[in-house]
C-alpha cells in the first residue's frame, strides 16, 4: 500500500460520506455533510503539490528538496474559509429551524410541527399564494 | 481636454446637486444650469475647428485587456447632436425650475437630468464603441429612474419598467452587436472601425452583427414593434418627456444608426431591415397618433411616426437621404420639444391633458397658443417653418426609392403618412387653440409666467428662423454633420421652401388636403377606432411577461421545489455525469511519479479515518456522537498534514477543528437532538450511489494527480524568492502576506462578511417567531448541575496569559516557520472561547473591550492599508518592505510590512470566530430576557466562588 492510495482513498471516502450526508432531509446532516466535502477538497487541494515526507517549505539553502508551498497556501485559507462557511450554514439552518419550527429540507411538511397537519396542497397553495410578476403587482 | 471637460461636466453637475438638497431652488436651478452652459461653451470653442471639417479626439486606456478605452471623438455628426442636447438641456432645466411644483424634489430631479444628459453626452463623444456601451446603458438606467421620478403613481412605475424591460433588452442585443462589429473589424476605435466598411459587409457575421445592433436601436427608438413603451413613459414629468422622448434618448437610436451607417448601410438587408421598419412605424404611429386623446399621447405617437420617418430615410441607404435625415433629427427636435413643453403649460394651467376638456384656448392664454400653433404647424410640415423642408426632402427620396420593385409603394405610403401627421396637428391646432371656448375648464387657463414659455418660445423662434432663412442657420452646422455620416458624398446641401414645382411639392399638397379632410371627419373616424379596439401595445408586452414568468415558474418549480435533495441531487448528478465525460474524452494512463510506501502508523490513521466515516454515517440519529466521530476525523486529517510536510495546515486544521466543533456544539444545543428518520430506503440507496460515484470519482482523480509528475510547478519561483524578495523562511506565510497578499486580503474580507452575517442572523432570532420558540425550549434545555465548576473556571483563568503568549509566539515565528496571523488568530480566540465556557457567557462578555466588529473592520483595514502602502512608494499592491534590526538582549530580528499586514489578518479572525460563536452561544437567553428584562444568569465566574463564601460568612481573608 502506498501513501497516495491512502490519501487518495481517503479523499474518496470522504467525498462518498459528504454527498450522502447532504442529500439527507434534515440540516443537521447537510452541515455534517458540507463539513465532509470540505475535508475532502482541501485534502486534494493539498495532494496537487504531490506527497513528500519530512520536506516542510522552509526555506533554507541546504534543503534538498521541499513541497510545493503554493498548495498549502490556499489550503491555509481555504481551511478558515471553510469554517467560515461551514458557521454560516449552521447559523442559517439554526435560524430556519427557529423560525420555521422544522429542521427539514426535503420540500415536504413536517408532519411532527408543521400547524397545517401535513395537508400538502393547502402548504403548496398557501406558499404560491404570493406571486409577484415582474412588474412587481402581485397577483391574487 | 476640452472634450473631456464637455463629458465630464453633466456629471459634477449632478454630483453637486446631489449633494445641494438644502439650497433653495432657483440656487439648486443655477447650479444645474452652470455645467450646461460651460459645456455649451466649451463646445462652441471647438467649432471653428469642426465645423471646418477636421475632428477632435481624446484617448486614455481604460482596460486594454479588452480594447477598451476612454476615448472620445467629435466630429461634424457629434457636434449636431452634443449641441441638440446641450442647447435643448439647458432650456429644459429653465422650464423644469417653474413646472415642477414646490413639493416636489426638484434637486434630485435636476440631478437625474444631468446624469442623463451626461450620459447622452457621452454617447454622442464615444469614440470607442465600447464606451458607448457603457453610456448607452446609463442612459436606459438614468431614464428609468426619470420616468418613474414621480414614483408614488402606479403608471409612472409601470412605464418606468416597462422603458427599462424594453430598452434594457435591446440594449443587451447592442452588445452583443457591437462586439461582433468590433470583432469583425478588428478594432473597436469608432475612427478606425468607420473606415473598414468593406471588411464589415463582407464578413459572414455582418448579418448577425446588423440584426443585433439594429434591435438595440429600434428598441431605443421605439420603433415598431417596440413602440409601445414611449406612450407609456409620457407619465414622466413633462421636461422628461421633452427632454428624453423628443430631443435626445428616443434619438440615440437614430444617432447610432447614423454614426454606423458609413459601414452597415448601403446592403439589400439594411435597407429592407430598415427601410421597411422605418416606414411601418411612421405610418402606423401617425395613425394611432390621430386618434388619441391625451395631449402627450399624441405628442408621443407623433414622436414615433417622426423616429419612423428618419429611421426609413437612413435605411435607403443613399446618401441624399442620410442628409435629410440628419436635417429632420434636428428640425424634429426644434419643433417637438417645443410641442412639449407646451403640452405641459396646457395641463399645468388649464387642469387636464385631455384634449376633449379642452378648445378655445386661443383667446384665453395667446402666448402659448402662437407658439403651440407655430410649432404644431412646423410639425405638420407646412411652410414657411423647418418642418416643410426636412418633409419636402423626404418625400423626394421617397419618390426615388424602389421598394422590392414596386415604383408606387414608398410614395404612397409615405404620402400617407404625411398626411395623417398634417391631421394630427391641424387637430393640436384647432382642437385644442382654435374652435369655440368652453363653458368651464377644469381649471382657469391663462398665459404662464415667462420662465414657462420662454424655453420654448426661443425653440419656435428657432424653427421659423430655419424655415425662412435655412441656408444662413444651418448650412454651417448641418454640412459637416452630413460629411461625417456619407463621407462627403451627399449632394449639396440647399434646403429652400421654393424648389420649382417638383413632385415631392405635389405630394405635400395632397398630404395637407388630405389631412385636412382628415380633419373634418375626425368624430366618425374616432367612433370607428374606438369600435374597432385595436389590441393595445402595453396589454400584449404585459400578457408576453406574463407568460415568460409562467414558463419560468414552471421550470424553477421543477428544479427548485423547496427541496434541498432534489436540487442538490440534480447538481451532483449534473457534476459527476461532466467529470466522466471529461473522462471518457480524455483517456487515463497510470502516472510514473513514484509512490510513497505507507508507514504502518499511517495505515493505522487510515483506518481510524474510515471507521469515524462509517460511525457518523451509523450514529446520524444521534446527533452529539457524530460530532464526537466527525472531530476524529479532522484529527486524522490534522495528522496527514503533519506528516505530509506541511506544518502550518496541520496548525490550522486542529485550531479550526476545534473552533468548528465547538460551534456545532453549541447550534446543536438548539436543534432537535435525536430526530427521526426521514428518507425511505430506496431514497438512501439512491444516495449512496451517487455518493459512491462521486466519492470514486473525485478518489480516482486524486489518484491520477498524485501519480504524476508535477508540471513544472509555478512555486519554484515562490520557493526562490521567499528569502530574498519576500524576507521570510517559511514560504506558506510569505506566499499569504506576500505573493499572494491580495488573495489574502480578499479571504479575511469573507471571513469578516460572513461573521457579519452570521450577527445579522442571530440578531433578530430573539424576538417575534423564533424568539417565542426559543422562550418555550428554554424550560426544556438540559442544564448541568456544575455549569461552571470551579475547577475548570480556575484553570482556564490560568490558560489564558498562556495561551495567549503561545499565540504571539505563533505570530511572530510565523514569517520563518510554521505558525502567522491566521493559526494565532485561532489559537487567540480559543483561548477565550475557554474562559467564556468556564464562566459563562454573562460574565465574560461584561470583561471584554474590545468590540468584535471593530475587530473585523481594524483587521481588513489594517490589512488594505499595508497592501494600498506599497502603492505610496511605487511598488504594485501588496508588495512587502522588511528589513533587519537589532535590538539590545533580543538580538537580531526581522520586521516586514508583511508582518502588518498578519497583524490585520490575525484581528480580523479572532473578531470573525469570537463574533460567530458568542452570538451562537447566548441566543436563548437574549431571548429570555427579550421577554422578562431579566438580567444576567451568572452573576459569578463559577459556581461555587470561595471568596464570596468567605464573604457570606462574614470572614475576613487572612
Amino acid at each position: 500500500m502506498s501513501m497516495e492510495f491512502l490519501i487518495a482513498s481517503a479523499i474518496g471516502a470522504l467525498t462518498w460520506a459528504g454527498i450522502y450526508l447532504s442529500l439527507r432531509g434534515r440540516t443537521f446532516p447537510v452541515v455534517l455533510g458540507v463539513t465532509m466535502l470540505s475535508y475532502a477538497i482541501n485534502l486534494f487541494l493539498f495532494a496537487i503539490g504531490r506527497l513528500k515526507v519530512g520536506a516542510p517549505p522552509i526555506f533554507s539553502e541546504e534543503a534538498a528538496t521541499y513541497t510545493d508551498p503554493l498548495p498549502q497556501a490556499l489550503v491555509l485559507t481555504a481551511i478558515v474559509i471553510s469554517f467560515g462557511m461551514s458557521a454560516l450554514v449552521v447559523v442559517l439552518s439554526l435560524r430556519t429551524f427557529l423560525e420555521t419550527g422544522t429542521d427539514q429540507v426535503d420540500g415536504e411538511p413536517d408532519p411532527a410541527i408543521d400547524p397545517l397537519d401535513g395537508d400538502r396542497d393547502e402548504w403548496i397553495k398557501r406558499r404560491n399564494a404570493h406571486r409577484i410578476d415582474m412588474l412587481g403587482e402581485t397577483r391574487p | 481636454m476640452h472634450l473631456v471637460l464637455i463629458a465630464v461636466l453633466p456629471f459634477i453637475g449632478c454630483l453637486l446637486l446631489a449633494a445641494s438638497g438644502r439650497l433653495s431652488r432657483n440656487a439648486q436651478t443655477l447650479v444645474a444650469l452652470t455645467p450646461v452652459l460651460a459645456g455649451l461653451w466649451l463646445l462652441g470653442g471647438t467649432a471653428p475647428e469642426i465645423l471646418s471639417g477636421s475632428v477632435q479626439a481624446f484617448r486614455a486606456e481604460w482596460v486594454p485587456a479588452l480594447d477598451l478605452a476612454f476615448s472620445l471623438r467629435l466630429d461634424g455628426l457629434a457636434f449636431l447632436f452634443t449641441g441638440l442636447i446641450l442647447g435643448i438641456g439647458l432650456l429644459i432645466v429653465i422650464y423644469a425650475r417653474f413646472y415642477l411644483p414646490g413639493d416636489e424634489a426638484l434637486g434630485r430631479f435636476l440631478a437625474l437630468l444631468l446624469l442623463f444628459q451626461g450620459a447622452m453626452v457621452g454617447i454622442s463623444l464615444s469614440g470607442n464603441i465600447l464606451l458607448l456601451l457603457v453610456f448607452w446603458e446609463m442612459t436606459s438606467l438614468s431614464s428609468f429612474l426619470l420616468i418613474g421620478f414621480r414614483s408614488g403613481k402606479a403608471e409612472g412605475r409601470q412605464g418606468a419598467r416597462m422603458a427599462l424591460a424594453v430598452t434594457g433588452g435591446g440594449g443587451l442585443a447592442l452588445i452583443a452587436g457591437l462586439l461582433l462589429l468590433g470583432h469583425i473589424a478588428g478594432t473597436y476605435e469608432l475612427g478606425a472601425l468607420l473606415a473598414r466598411g468593406e471588411t464589415i459587409q463582407a464578413s459572414p457575421l455582418y448579418p448577425a452583427a446588423l440584426v443585433l445592433i439594429l434591435l438595440g436601436c429600434f428598441t431605443k427608438s421605439a420603433q415598431f414593434p417596440f413602440h409601445f413603451w414611449l406612450p407609456h413613459a409620457m407619465a414622466a414629468p413633462t421636461p422628461v418627456s421633452a427632454y428624453l422622448h423628443s430631443a435626445t434618448m428616443v434619438k440615440a437610436g437614430v444617432f447610432l444608426m447614423a454614426r454606423l451607417w458609413p459601414v452597415l448601410a448601403g446592403t439589400e438587408a439594411w435597407f429592407y431591415l430598415v427601410a421597411t421598419t422605418g416606414l411601418v412605424t411612421m405610418l402606423l404611429a401617425a395613425v394611432i397618433g390621430f386618434f388619441k386623446q391625451d395631449l402627450k399621447g399624441i405628442l408621443a405617437y407623433s414622436t414615433v411616426s417622426h423616429l419612423g420617418l428618419m429611421t426609413m430615410l437612413l435605411g435607403f441607404g443613399t446618401p441624399g437621404a442620410a442628409m435629410a435625415a440628419l436635417f429632420h433629427l434636428l428640425n424634429h427636435a426644434l419643433f417637438k420639444a417645443a410641442l412639449f413643453m407646451n403640452a405641459g403649460i396646457v395641463d399645468h394651467e388649464a387642469g387636464t391633458r385631455d384634449i376633449r376638456k379642452l378648445g378655445g384656448l386661443a383667446t384665453l392664454m395667446p402666448i402659448t397658443a402662437t407658439l403651440g400653433i407655430v410649432a404644431a404647424a412646423s410639425m405638420a410640415g407646412l411652410p414657411p417653418l423647418g418642418g416643410f423642408l426636412s418633409k419636402e426632402m423626404m418625400l423626394e427620396e421617397a419618390v426615388h426609392t424602389v421598394w422590392s420593385g414596386q415604383d408606387w409603394l414608398l410614395p404612397m405610403l409615405a404620402v400617407l403618412a404625411a398626411a395623417f401627421s398634417v391631421a394630427y396637428s391641424l387637430r393640436y391646432i384647432f382642437h385644442l387653440y382654435l374652435g369655440p371656448k368652453r363653458e368651464s375648464y377644469p381649471a382657469k387657463p391663462h398665459d404662464p409666467p415667462l420662465g414657462l414659455w420662454a424655453p420654448s418660445a426661443l425653440l419656435v423662434a428657432l424653427t421659423v428662423l430655419v424655415g425662412l432663412a435655412p441656408n444662413t442657420f444651418t448650412h454651417a452646422l448641418m454640412v459637416p454633420a452630413i460629411d461625417a455620416v456619407t463621407g462627403g458624398r451627399a449632394p449639396t446641401f440647399h434646403p429652400a421652401l421654393w424648389h420649382g414645382l417638383t413632385p415631392a411639392l405635389g405630394m405635400s399638397v395632397v398630404a395637407v388636403a388630405a389631412g385636412a379632410f382628415l380633419l373634418w371627419r375626425h368624430t366618425g373616424l374616432q367612433r370607428g377606432w374606438d369600435v374597432a379596439n385595436l389590441p393595445d401595445g402595453k396589454a400584449l408586452f404585459e400578457s408576453l411577461i406574463e407568460h415568460l414568468v409562467d414558463a419560468a415558474r414552471v421550470v424553477s418549480d421543477a428544479i427548485h421545489n423547496g427541496s434541498l435533495q432534489r436540487q442538490l441531487a440534480v447538481l451532483f448528478a449534473l457534476a459527476i455525469a461532466l467529470g466522466a465525460y471529461g473522462m471518457i474524452q480524455g483517456g487515463y494512463t497510470p502516472g510514473t511519479h513514484e509512490t510513497l510506501p505507507a508507514h504502518p502508523v499511517a495505515i493505522v490513521a487510515w483506518l481510524l479515518l474510515l471507521s469515524g466515516i462509517a460511525a457518523v454515517l451509523v450514529a446520524q440519529q444521534q446527533r452529539f456522537l457524530t460530532l464526537v466521530f466527525i472531530s476524529v476525523i479532522g484529527l486524522v486529517v490534522s495528522l496527514a498534514f503533519v506528516y505530509l510536510s506541511a506544518p502550518d495546515l496541520a496548525l490550522t486544521q486542529i485550531s479550526v477543528e476545534t473552533v468548528t466543533i465547538l460551534l456545532m456544539l453549541l447550534a446543536l444545543n438548539l436543534l432537535p437532538k435525536k430526530p427521526s428518520r426521514l428518507s425511505s430506503m430506496p431514497l438512501r440507496l439512491r444516495d449512496a450511489l451517487i455518493g459512491l460515484a462521486g466519492g470514486g470519482a473525485v478518489g480516482f482523480a486524486a489518484w491520477a494527480v498524485m501519480t504524476r509528475e508535477p508540471n513544472d510547478p509555478i512555486s519554484t519561483y515562490h520557493w526562490e524568492n521567499s528569502v530574498s524578495g519576500g524576507g521570510g523562511h517559511n514560504v506558506v506565510n510569505v506566499t499569504l502576506v506576500d505573493f499572494r497578499g491580495f488573495d489574502t486580503f480578499g479571504e479575511i474580507t469573507v471571513l469578516g462578511i460572513a461573521a457579519l452575517t452570521i450577527f445579522a442572523m442571530l440578531q433578530p432570532a430573539a424576538r417575534g417567531a423564533a424568539g417565542q420558540r426559543l422562550r418555550a425550549w428554554i424550560a426544556e434545555l438540559p442544564r448541568s448541575p456544575e455549569r461552571h465548576p470551579m475547577m475548570f473556571a480556575v484553570a482556564a483563568r490560568v490558560l489564558l496569559p498562556l495561551a495567549t503568549i503561545v499565540a504571539i509566539y505563533i505570530f511572530l515565528r510565523g514569517h520563518n516557520a510554521p505558525g502567522g496571523g491566521f493559526i494565532a488568530g485561532l489559537v487567540a480566540s480559543i483561548a477565550m472561547l475557554v474562559q467564556y465556557m468556564a464562566s459563562g457567557f454573562e460574565w465574560t462578555d461584561a470583561r471584554r473591550r474590545i468590540d468584535e466588529h471593530l475587530l473585523i473592520g481594524l483587521g481588513v483595514t489594517i490589512a488594505a492599508l499595508t497592501g494600498l502602502g506599497s502603492l505610496v512608494f511605487g511598488a504594485p499592491l501588496f508588495t512587502s518592505a522588511f528589513g533587519h534590526f537589532h535590538l539590545p538582549l533580543l538580538g537580531d530580528f526581522e520586521l516586514a510590512s508583511a508582518m502588518a499586514f498578519d497583524v490585520g489578518v490575525g484581528m480580523t479572525v479572532i473578531g470573525a470566530v469570537m463574533l460567530a460563536l458568542a452570538e451562537l452561544s447566548h441566543i436563548a437567553v437574549r431571548a429570555n430576557k427579550e421577554e422578562t428584562g431579566t438580567k444576567a444568569v451568572d452573576a459569578g465566574p463559577m459556581d461555587i466562588d470561595p471568596a464570596r463564601l468567605r464573604e457570606t460568612k462574614g470572614e475576613t481573608p487572612a
